[in-house]
């Protein structure tokens, strides 16, 4: 309880300076309107819907390239753990991955696929889907030799192995994925709005900026933050419900 | 005996692997979209003969160096000092955790209206998306540091500074190091997308300037040598990480 007191004066006491800073114009509007202001205008964006086909293109798109990298780096996962040299070949492109600035293929992309969705999910996909296959590897890892040989002798079939002996290790290890992609999917197709796009809340902040729209420009930020926070946590306490759950079982 | 070969070097079947599937995509999208390997390298290779490339470089390199540096003393000092007081560390490790999954490039408008383009923006910008990692890291790293150690330091009296340099620093040494490894590729990738929407110098802005050309020959380049600059560092820097972890092992164990 305490806890939370403390982190509502760490919230509110930063927001409370800045908001006496930008209404003494001390910090100038043209630079940061002061946040009760951005508050309202979030409020009045959501309100007169002009950015809800920008917020929905964008959080369609975040969707599908989540969806898209979980299925596809569990698939690879499976796959990879079970070909041993190509996990031996594909070992240290996992390690270096992140330290490639994958933005820059954005580009390439939009020559080869045109300038519409497919591009920022592509991004997305991309920097999403290795965690989730870095993580399903290490959940497969997870589970003992010995379970497997177990299973074997139970003579359980595929289905049911992955069900009782499978999952019930890897499950956290897979979470754990699933909460770096959606992360990263965010970033990418935020990001790749961004540099060069037509559509999406990352085209409207652009564009807002471009014109010195503050007071469209920060709601929309906010508006990204709030989304992008409010998603991750949930899914950690989800995350933590299922581990508590786990341990009292 | 193939397979032996892949074996003992992953890493040079894997670029060669690389090679072949980039070759083989070129033949498919054409000459419009991808420059076939050889001859990204060699006009990389020609590029890198203008003073122009090299002024680029540098001023990316200086932009990365002092966003580096703020990233890693700033995201240890924040570390440290939630690393040790349990209370702080409980208060803010969620805003730790909420500022790492925040898509940073959409606060780029507004580093923008603060520092104005140039310089101070591009570092701003490879900063914060550098000093988060480091700080979580830190902040994990002292968690994990062993109960007794901190026991002995303060029944030895130890200072508060005493107790960093010679019991807090060594003993969560290991994954600090990993957390400035991350921080190094994060504030990297934060500097070019710094330089592709704040700036009029730097290879971030060459990319940018690239494509709204439709340059082919200069967004592979800048991309090859990207990647081949981040991919070297992080190689580096993750041998360092496994020895940190594993002193005097076998290079084959697996770090704990």
């Amino acid at each position: 309880m305490r806890i939370v007191f403390y982190r509502l004066i760490a919230v509110l006491l930063p927001l409370t300076i800045l908001e006496v800073l930008c209404r003494e114009h001390v910090i100038k509007p043209l630079i940061l309107p002061a946040p009760s202001r951005i508050l309202v205008g979030l409020l009045a964006v959501i309100e007169k819907g002009a950015f809800s086909a920008a917020i929905l293109k964008t959080l369609a798109n975040v969707g599908l390239a989540i969806v898209l990298s979980v299925a596809i780096g569990i698939a690879a996962g499976a796959v990879i753990h079970r070909v041993r040299l190509l996990r031996a070949l594909l070992e240290p492109l996992f390690a270096a991955y992140y330290a490639i600035p994958i933005y820059a293929f954005y580009p390439l992309f939009i020559v080869v696929f045109g300038l519409g969705d497919a591009p920022q999910v592509l991004i997305g996909v991309m920097l999403a889907v290795v965690s989730m296959i870095v993580s399903t590897l290490a959940g497969l890892d997870s589970v003992p030799a010995v379970l497997g040989k177990t299973a074997r002798v139970m003579q359980l079939g595929p289905v049911e192995t992955v069900r009782s002996v499978t999952m019930p290790y890897a499950a956290p290890y897979l979470f754990t994925g699933v909460k770096l992609a959606v992360a990263y999917a965010f970033i990418g197709v935020i990001g790749a709005e961004f540099i060069m796009s037509g559509t999406g809340l990352g085209y409207e902040i652009r564009f807002a900026y471009d014109n010195l729209d503050n007071d469209v420009m920060y709601p929309l930020i906010l508006l990204i933050l709030l989304i992008a926070v409010a998603v991750n946590m949930s899914l950690d306490h989800w995350d933590r419900a299922l581990r508590s759950r786990r341990e009292r079982g | 005996m193939m397979r032996r070969i892949v074996y003992a070097h992953p890493a040079l079947f894997f670029v060669i692997s690389l090679l072949v599937l980039w070759q083989i995509v070129f033949w498919l999208v054409g000459p419009n979209a991808l420059l076939p390997p050889v001859e990204t390298v060699l006009h990389l290779a020609r590029l890198l003969q203008t003073a122009r490339f090299w002024g680029h470089i540098s001023e990316t390199g200086v932009a990365f160096g002092i966003a580096l540096l703020i990233s890693v003393v700033a995201g240890l000092a924040i570390g440290l000092a939630l690393g040790m007081n349990r209370t702080m560390a409980e208060v803010f490790e969620p805003f730790l955790l909420a500022g790492n999954s925040v898509p940073k490039i959409a606060l780029y408008p507004i580093v923008l209206l603060i520092f104005g383009i140039g310089m101070p923006a591009k570092i701003a910008f490879g900063a914060i998306h550098g000093v988060v990692p480091v700080a979580i890291f830190t902040l994990t790293a002292c968690n994990n540091v062993p109960l007794i150690l901190l026991r002995a330091a303060s029944t030895m009296q130890l200072t508060r500074w005493d107790m960093i340099r010679s019991v807090l620093l060594p003993a969560a040494l290991p994954d600090i190091f990993s957390g400035i490894r991350i921080g190094f590729s994060l504030t990297l990738i934060g500097t070019i997308l710094g330089e592709m929407f704040g700036s009029q110098r730097g290879l971030g802005y060459l990319l940018m300037t690239a494509i709204g050309l439709h340059n082919v020959d200069v967004i592979m380049s800048v991309t090859l040598l990207l990647v081949l600059v981040a991919a070297t560092a992080n190689t580096l820097l993750l041998r360092q990480d496994r020895r940190l972890r594993n002193p005097g092992g076998s290079p084959h164990q697996k770090p704990g």
